[in-house]
């Protein structure tokens, strides 16, 4: 039996999503040339403040965007087991064991990237990032910069903890100053304050165009389009990219046109990190019944919107793993309710306790406060053997039958 | 009208025919789930009970895991909606209804229309489910059906500690190296189940009338430790493990009436 391909025309240069996608790989790119010219070369967590190395000329890379691009092109498995047969349990995150096996084997075609003069470590997403990140300074050899961000009981940052987060982010400005010989300039960082801005600013009014029914773009298009907004938010060209993003968003709602290539019959919310080595088959999955995955706190989280530099570290104290639970609810609720969701599917993400545990009793919340059904799937972010197709095409297929009826 | 509803799971094939989503006429039951011959023969079987041909049948609806392998159905539906259906079928007060099957385990919530509301399916393992128990009677060199009977008679019930099976397993050998009674370890192993299954239920909220559905709701043992950790009578009908066939027959009965209509 032959099947013939579908015919793609060629990627239109001038798209938001050819623009994205040139941004996220010359990331890696740049970083590379960079190494080979002798310059130092960073590690960093997502949501240390980016602001920081790109303000000091400074290339980084992410070792969590390289491992769910590792874990997205089939290369999750190997390297866990690499990192597992040196001894590391396969409890712990999936990012964290494909990191560490990269950084002893060097070599990952499915996602190389430079390996690192300095680690950029904060643990506002979480506390495993702590031990990751000092394994990694220890292993390699090379000096570590820690930013602790408390956690967050209230829902404004009190003037102790911003007084706190910024002694620290002066202090990596120096110790990254004294490690790398490059120096801080306030000019250049109010350029990079100014294109951080409008990227956030730009890529959450471009998420937020799925309030229009029916949504002008799927869903897991955000997931791709996140990169930029983990690795660049900080440059130019991000910002115009986005820009162009959300000009797209907004005409294809006029036009009545939509990436999501499926009538729209049901509206969801996401909630966890992506099933990355299954995303085609959890993507599959929902379309293939009419389920948009209309927003997701995974992809605004990466929006800083702030206005000098003391703002900018309430910013990094705010984001969603950081914060009180009744907040992050909140933050959720407005979402779905914005969006108009019909149904909450929760990835329940083996790799990540932290989210997973706190998503049990936060998704109860959400369902009762929206009247919304939700439902859970096992999986895990980078880890293929956590996740059982059977077993999430049921819940799926339920949470489906419970919105129809629900119409 | 004759409707047919399949339910091909991961142990058994279950097959129901309806008379004008009224009345069963013809059920079989075979072990076997997807990708062996059983599912075809329960049908068969049913078919041959009623007194019926393919060609007299208005519409059908497969269920379960291999739901979607069936060729032939005008309709598939997941095992949560088809077990809501058929448990209100013959229990129309029902609230909730906690189904535990070969591999699954999962707690439906149904709103006063007795239609589904919510649900929640066991994660991680199958532990809890019918599997934990064929291996433990198997441990035990006794079958599974006389395991509410035993654990009637139990003195004391054995704690079983692990959640894992295959520990538990090793843990059940263990104490009867130890010379512990078969009721007693029995016992056991039902208020373990039982005890997995109830945190389920109460997570989800469980709200009476409440009733088992799938191959453990036979077993009293099970049953009985699970009325007790929810603190609620457990309703069980002779058709529990055909209740996601009867909901599939009476789905595709439901939707040929839309269609006539």
């Amino acid at each position: 039996m032959s099947e013939e391909k579908k015919h793609r025309p060629p990627p239109d240069p001038n798209s938001a999503k050819y623009k994205l996608n040139q941004i996220a790989a010359k990331a890696y790119s740049d970083a590379m040339e960079a190494k080979a010219r002798g310059e130092m070369v960073g590690w960093c967590s997502s949501n240390f403040p980016v602001e920081i190395p790109e303000t000091l000329g400074l290339y980084v890379v992410y070792p969590e965007n390289q491992a769910a691009g590792i874990a997205a092109r089939g290369g999750g498995e190997r390297l866990c087991s690499i990192s597992e047969a040196d001894g590391y349990s396969n409890d712990i995150c999936a990012y964290a064991r494909i990191s560490l096996a990269y950084a002893k084997i060097k070599d990952a075609p499915e996602q190389n990237m430079p390996q690192p003069d300095f680690l950029l470590c904060c643990n506002n997403i979480c506390n495993c990032m702590i031990k990751w990140y000092e394994n990694l300074a220890v292993e390699l050899n090379i000096p570590l910069i820690m930013i602790d961000i408390p956690f967050n009981p209230d829902y404004e940052v009190s003037e102790a903890e911003t007084a706190y987060v910024k002694a620290q982010f002066l202090d990596a400005i120096r110790q990254l100053e004294e490690i790398t010989g490059k120096k801080w300039s306030e000019e250049r960082y109010k350029e990079v304050m100014e294109y951080s801005g409008r990227t956030s600013r730009a890529w959450l009014a471009a998420t937020a165009t799925a309030r229009y029914e029916p949504s002008p773009f799927n869903g897991f298009d955000l997931l791709n389009h996140m990169a930029v907004m983990v690795t660049a938010r900080g440059k130019k060209e991000a910002a115009e990219a986005m820009e162009t993003l959300l000009k797209e968003y907004e005409e294809n709602h006029v036009k009545g046109e939509s990436t999501f290539r499926a009538e729209e019959k049901y509206r969801i919310m996401f909630e966890g990190i992506a099933c990355w080595p299954w995303l085609r088959v959890t993507s599959n999955g929902l379309k293939s019944r009419g389920i948009n995955m209309v927003t997701t706190i995974y992809a605004d989280a990466f929006g800083f919107i702030y206005k000098d530099f003391d703002d900018m570290c309430r910013a990094y104290c705010k984001v969603p793993n950081a914060i009180n639970l009744e907040y992050a609810r909140d933050k959720r609720v407005k979402l779905a309710k914005d969006n108009h969701v019909e149904g909450l599917l929760v990835h329940t993400n083996r790799s990540c306790k932290l989210w997973s545990g706190f998503m049990y009793e936060m998704s109860r919340q959400i369902g009762e406060e929206c009247g919304i059904p939700v439902t859970s799937f096992d999986g895990d972010q980078a880890d293929p053997r956590n996740f059982s197709e059977a077993q999430y095409d049921t819940r799926v297929q339920a949470l489906t039958e419970i919105m129809e009826a629900n119409k | 009208m004759y409707t047919i509803g399949i339910d091909i799971g991961s142990t058994t094939s279950k097959c129901v025919i309806l008379r004008d989503g009224r009345e069963i006429v013809g059920q079989a039951l075979y072990v076997g789930g997807i990708g062996t011959q059983s599912p075809g023969r329960s049908v068969a079987d049913t078919l041959a009970q009623a007194g019926l041909r393919e060609e007299d049948l208005a519409a059908s609806a497969a269920t379960g895991y291999g739901r979607n392998r069936w060729e032939g159905a005008d309709f598939q539906l997941s095992e949560l909606s088809c077990h809501a259906l058929g448990a209100h079928w013959v229990f129309p007060g029902v609230r909730t209804i906690i189904d535990i099957g070969g591999q699954d385990a999962k707690v439906i919530s149904l709103n006063e229309a007795g239609r589904m509301q919510n649900f929640l399916m066991n994660d991680k393992c199958a532990a809890g489910t019918g599997r934990f128990l064929d291996v433990m009677a198997t441990v035990l060199q006794t079958p599974v059906s006389r395991f509410g009977d035993l654990a009637a008679q139990a003195k004391t019930h054995a704690p079983i500690s692990s959640t894992c099976t295959v520990f538990a397993e090793s843990e059940v050998i263990s104490q009867l190296a130890n010379g512990v009674e078969l009721p007693d370890l029995v016992a056991g192993i039902c208020d373990s189940v039982a005890a997995r299954v109830a945190a389920q239920a109460k997570r989800l909220g469980v709200t009476p009338r409440v009733c088992m559905s799938g191959g453990v709701a036979y077993n009293s043992g099970v049953r009985t430790a699970l009325e007790k950790e929810l603190g609620a009578e457990i309703a069980v009908s002779p058709l529990a493990q055909y209740l996601g066939a009867v909901g599939a027959a009476l789905y595709a009965w439901e939707q040929k009436q839309k269609t006539v209509s």
